[in-house]
């Protein structure tokens, strides 16, 4: 069997310019496949790992799932905002036992800017209940001595090159359309924190009075005409917010969770809603179950015809190669070995593509991963492919072998019915 | 009973393609003796072809028996059949019959690749012993490590034939190996053939529609008399040619 094996290498060799195209096609819809289900996965895990440790999340009532995707990925619309009176109220219940309140709104050249407490940094934890770790610096006062003073995410140190002393200022509102800028109250940077892996890399954290300060001569998104309050000025005013976008809850016990949940929701003063972070996420994945499923079924699709292209093909070439089939006949090759000739070289070229297929994946995800990471903060874990990954390349390569059972049926056909005489 | 120098047996041969009802060749008895060479001609369509398939062990018979070096092929399963196929017969192709994808010598070395008997019967290394048969056929030697397809028809044949005569097999089937080539060239494969095949000491069975090369051969068989001889007798002509010819050397 090892010549045939080196004679159906060196035939399939010889047909290298039909054969590399139909690598190419099963090359193509592996490394759709695989990419697929690797940021599929890797796009869950990142979210999983994005909060871990806090109990619930408190926002104005509307979708829990809005909250979740604006509060702690940063993305999506603005939920409404609630008041800090609502917030110090959760935070007196007997089970709670830490709030952080969180305001967005603001952004700084693309990042978002979010307006917290010391206590963000000392409460939120992320993977597997990590704390946050500053890199170098320190994290912002809280005090106002220290009102203007800004802690960067990795990512955004990275990408913009900034260090411990540098001066930056915001801008107002979020988007691809940037707003004025706040240029009268700059922010020294004290702190870059250590990556995460989460959108705090991508996250600009000053303290809520910070941005409260920087919003005192501002009303409707843009400067108040004829008020000008200096960044000393702002000091001086009471610079205790009033809203926040949400508050971060971590209780005493998790068995209070469902308790807490019913006293937000049914909270009395403002509507409100405590979301469960794991919960959810479920739902995100549910709303986003039909589009992923549809999907995996174009790649799927993709796969099949890149696999019906290698049969047509085999099939299209078995015609001129009845005489090889021929010579091997004569050469002592039984009909069956003519069969396992074709099977083998489906193998061979549904195995070469499904290799080349997952190492273009890899490589892809290895290059777009950084701009992934730098937008979006998902960190592709291209190194550690999934067992659904290798499930599904075992797949293409099983139904590879299969499609090649036709042309090699018909191959098994034609030498028992040739014999030494191909009838062309 | 078979004669003891008796390479290939037929007896009683019928044979019809599958799916089909009518014989395309009946031949009641036909003996080939071991290192003799037979030329084999007939109408196109009479059954040429088919009868080297089943003396190859390709085809098998609807009824009757093809008995090579002692042994029915019809009695073995498929697999062993394929194998002592591989030892025993040699098998030139009309053209278009080398592997193209693999240069003249391993074209050559092929047999030995898939029989260690053929291997065993060399009487030097399996490269020696190629490269003996290709320096006999006369090619040169530059073209040895070149693709068949950069061959021209002749070389390619005289490849062909030294391929099937790799390892000395006891039985060599040709089927219009000239038909492609000129006159000059013709006379010039045909007289490398027959002197390794005596030298082999290997049975040939020759097939084709030129009559001029039977002189070359031991003897001459019509199938078309052979079908409708009865059994134990041989056609007049083949008789005749044996008488004149001899015991091959």
């Amino acid at each position: 069997m090892s010549s045939l094996l080196r004679l159906a290498l060196a035939s399939a060799w010889n047909r290298r310019g039909t054969l590399g195209l139909v690598l190419a096609s099963i090359a193509l819809s592996t490394a759709l496949l695989w990419t697929l289900e690797g940021m599929r996965r890797d796009l869950r895990s990142s979210f999983s790992q994005a909060v871990s440790g806090t109990d619930l999340v408190i926002g104005a009532r509307g979708g829990s799932v809005q909250l979740m995707l604006y509060a702690v990925f940063r993305v999506g619309g603005a939920t409404n905002g609630i008041s800090m009176d609502s917030v110090r109220a959760v935070s007196g219940h007997r089970a709670v036992a830490w709030t952080v309140p969180i305001a967005l709104g603001d952004s700084y050249r693309g990042f978002p800017v979010l307006g917290t407490t010391t206590g963000y940094f000392q409460h939120f934890a992320y993977g597997d209940r990590q704390a946050l770790a500053v890199a170098s610096g320190r994290v912002f006062s809280g005090q106002l001595d220290g009102l203007y003073e800004t802690v960067l995410g990795a990512e955004v140190a990275r990408q913009l090159g900034h260090r411990l002393g540098d001066r930056i200022t915001l801008t107002h509102g979020m988007g691809p359309t940037p707003g004025l800028e706040h240029a009268d109250k700059a922010f020294t940077v004290t702190g870059i924190l250590q990556p995460t892996g989460t959108p705090v890399d991508r996250t600009v954290h000053v303290s809520l009075q910070a941005l409260q300060a920087i919003h005192l001569d501002w009303v409707g998104g843009a400067p108040m005409p004829g008020l000008r309050i200096s960044a000393e000025d702002a000091r001086k005013f009471d610079l205790e917010p009033r809203q926040v976008t949400a508050a971060l809850v971590g209780l005493k016990s998790r068995a209070a969770v469902f308790m807490v949940q019913r006293y937000v929701s049914e909270y009395r003063e403002e509507p409100l809603m405590a979301v469960l972070p794991g919960v959810a996420l479920d739902e995100l994945w549910q709303a986003l179950g039909l589009g992923e499923r549809a999907l995996q079924l174009v790649c799927a699709l993709v796969a099949l015809v890149s696999l019906a292209g290698l049969v047509a093909t085999v099939l299209a070439g078995l015609n001129e190669r009845r005489r090889e089939l021929a010579v091997l006949r004569a050469m002592g090759a039984g009909p069956r070995d003519v069969m396992g000739l074709l099977v083998l070289e489906g193998a061979v070229v549904t195995s070469a593509g499904v290799v080349v297929g997952v190492l273009a994946a890899l490589g892809a995800q290895a290059l777009a991963g950084p701009l992934l990471q730098a937008h979006f903060g998902i960190q592709l874990q291209w190194d550690t492919p999934a067992a659904t990954q290798w499930g599904m390349m075992a797949g293409v390569l099983a139904a590879g072998m299969l499609a090649s059972l036709l042309p090699a049926w018909r191959a098994y056909r034609l030498s028992l019915a040739d014999g030494l005489s191909p009838r062309l | 009973m078979p004669e003891t120098s008796d390479l290939l047996q037929i007896q009683e041969l019928r044979f019809a393609w599958p799916g089909t009802r009518d014989d395309v060749l009946r031949l009641p008895r036909l003996h080939l003796q071991a290192g003799r060479s037979y030329f084999l001609h007939g109408p196109s369509g009479c059954g040429k072809s088919t009868l080297l398939g089943l003396m190859a062990g390709v085809l098998l018979p609807r009824q009757g028996r093809v008995v090579l070096q002692g042994q029915d092929w019809a009695s073995l399963p498929a697999g062993r059949r394929d194998r002592r196929r591989a030892d025993l017969v040699g098998v030139i192709f009309q053209q278009f019959n080398l592997l193209p994808y693999l240069s003249c010598l391993d074209n050559v070395l092929l047999p030995c690749r898939l029989s260690p008997a053929r291997t065993k019967r060399c009487n030097a290394p399996v490269i020696d012993e190629a490269r003996r048969l290709l320096q006999t056929m006369d090619l040169p030697a530059e073209l040895w490590s070149r693709r068949a397809y950069a061959l021209s028809i002749g070389q390619q044949q005289r490849v062909a034939a030294a391929r099937a005569l790799m390892g000395r097999p006891p039985l060599v089937i040709a089927d219009e190996p000239t038909s492609a080539l000129d006159e000059p060239l013709r006379d010039a494969f045909m007289a490398l053939l027959m002197a390794e095949c005596r030298q082999g000491g290997s049975t040939l069975v020759f097939v084709s529609h030129d009559p001029r090369l039977a002189e070359h051969f031991d003897e001459r068989l019509s199938l078309r008399d052979l079908q409708a001889s009865q059994e134990g007798q041989v056609s007049k002509e083949s008789q005749t040619l044996a008488a004149e010819k001899g015991p091959a050397a």
